[in-house]
């Protein structure tokens, strides 16, 4: 919707060239996050990780994106054709739409124009991210379903069961952000962030008594994404690579960018509840003025994913039924408790 | 004028997508038709300013209740269904009936419509309206209904666990 002082034409420029500009960081990140996480994986293991393209391997994203083009694109018989091909492209798709959401600083003026630094901001953008992961899991269900193959759909059945209980304790751990900010917007939810207690203490909502909500939310979302300790959708012990087996080539690669992708997203939605966004220290000439804010922001993401590897060097892969119980007896007990802890105090100030 | 292309665009996807949902064999296939359907709802709701309801509409139809329809349909692992020819009841009583269905249903609101324009978002639509709704206005109804709903949890639960 074209807002202030934009006209519409300078609007849909203005959107196009930032649409470019995030979606071209958003996949340079999701490259380097897979050099990054076998980097550091690496060095947790006491090896080196990537070191022969380029220098510290820092080509490898790039050789890596050159072998998955040149792959031979394989289609199983007795595939379900037309689900086979469309659960990738819903998966990536899916994970590229949220990133469009989120906002990665304040707005800043070129030539006289106040753009603000995210593709779009709507006042329900919290729910209509909610709203995409929903939809993503079905490009797993259905991938493992369409491969007419038994690992794929045990991965593609532990997927689609896990993602719908730890949706249930993610978006009850936002709800207590949403009581303290008092709006679904992501601009606003940083907005509402802003400030010191004692001019050191920033006003961030980790502070503000969602220590507990933030801690679900990590747990949450490292199961939404799949990722370990909760990988069980691709075991490669248990069930070869789950809901991927039978894909190869781009097919693959689309599932892997998808699963990076949203691992950003997820970072950068924990920094913006949790830790107040792109707020900091803002100092020095204008120039400074407009880009230290995208710097501290990326600095929490880059902060979460480094946390993200950290756990996948660390932690074991849990049991299926301890899985299950941890989300409905332990998770969703928590983040009923904080929400209601958090709206009686709120409730009790006013 | 965007508005109403987008209105009638989303309007006929829910529509095919209904019909795709009867006509399809495959029970995977009509699950999938119900969340086009679904999705185009909550495209209509988001255009008539309900943005609360269709973000809602999204997360818990398509991404929740049709998810589990969907793990269920894999899990029994079902096959195409055979296509009957269709029953002589339903052709004698099920076509007049629809027909009259829904001439009623447009006779009403032809008739109710004032010629009062109503603008969009005008409406309890944003998640405050909402909330004052549920939570103040018709706080006990609510209440009721979510009592209801777990009532229902517990007796599947029962049912579920019964040893024989």
């Amino acid at each position: 919707m074209p807002t202030g002082n934009l006209s519409v034409t300078t609007f849909v420029i203005a959107s196009i060239i930032k649409i470019a500009i995030v979606l071209w960081v958003l996949l340079t990140a999701v490259a380097y996050t897979v050099w990054l996480e076998r980097k550091v994986v690496g060095h947790i293991q006491n090896r080196w990780g990537p070191t022969r393209v380029g220098p510290f391997g820092l080509l490898q994203p790039l050789a890596d994106g050159l072998k998955f083009i040149f792959k031979e694109d394989l289609t199983p018989p007795y595939v379900h054709k037309f689900l086979y091909i469309l659960a990738p492209m819903l998966a990536l798709s899916m994970s590229l739409i949220a990133i469009c959401l989120i906002p990665f600083g304040n707005s800043v003026n070129i030539a006289g124009m106040n753009i603000p630094l995210q593709i779009t901001d709507t006042n329900i953008a919290l729910l209509i991210i909610l709203g995409i992961t929903s939809i993503a899991v079905y490009g797993v269900a259905l991938a493992g379903w369409s491969s007419n193959s038994k690992y794929s759909l045990l991965g593609g059945l532990r997927a689609s069961a896990q993602m719908i209980s730890y949706e249930v304790a993610l978006g009850l751990s936002l709800v207590g952000v949403l009581i303290l900010c008092g709006t679904f917007s992501l601009h606003g939810i940083v907005e509402a962030q802003t400030g010191t207690w004692f001019g050191f203490i920033p006003k961030w909502n980790i502070f503000k008594g969602q220590f507990i909500a933030f801690f679900i939310y990590i747990m949450a979302a490292y199961a939404e994404t799949n990722r370990i300790p909760f990988d069980l959708p691709e075991a490669e012990t248990e069930l070869v690579a789950g809901y991927h087996t039978e894909y190869s080539s781009m097919k693959f690669a689309m599932f892997f960018m998808a699963e990076y992708s949203n691992m950003v997203t997820v970072a950068c939605l924990a920094s913006i509840l949790f830790l107040g966004g792109w707020t900091g220290p803002v100092f020095g000439p204008p120039i400074l003025h407009a880009l230290l804010p995208i710097f501290w922001f990326a600095l929490r993401v880059l902060f979460f994913i480094f946390v993200y590897i950290w756990v996948r060097g660390t932690l074991p892969r849990f049991r299926y039924d301890q899985l299950m119980s941890f989300a409905w007896k332990f998770l969703l007990p928590l983040a009923i408790a904080n929400v209601m802890i958090t709206a009686l105090v709120v409730a009790l100030r006013s | 004028m965007l508005h109403l292309a987008l209105f009638l665009i989303f309007g006929v996807i829910a529509v095919v997508g209904a019909i795709n949902l009867i006509a399809q064999t495959h029970p995977i296939n009509s699950a999938l038709s119900l969340v086009v359907v679904m999705g185009s709802l909550a495209a209509e709701y988001l255009l008539l300013g309900a943005e609360f309801l269709g973000a809602i509409q999204v997360i818990v139809y398509a991404g929740a209740i049709m998810v589990l329809f969907v793990f269920t349909i894999m899990l029994l692992n079902a096959g195409a269904e055979e296509q009957t020819r269709g029953s002589k009841v339903a052709i004698i009583i099920g076509i007049p009936g629809m027909v009259i269905g829904s001439v009623a249903v447009a006779w009403a609101l032809i008739r109710a419509h004032t010629g009062a324009e109503v603008p969009v978002g005008s409406l309890y639509g944003s998640a405050q309206g909402i909330g004052h709704l549920l939570f103040r206005d018709f706080l006990l109804p609510f209440e009721i209904t979510s009592v209801l709903i777990l009532i229902a949890i517990m007796g599947a639960v029962v049912l579920a666990r019964r040893e024989s």
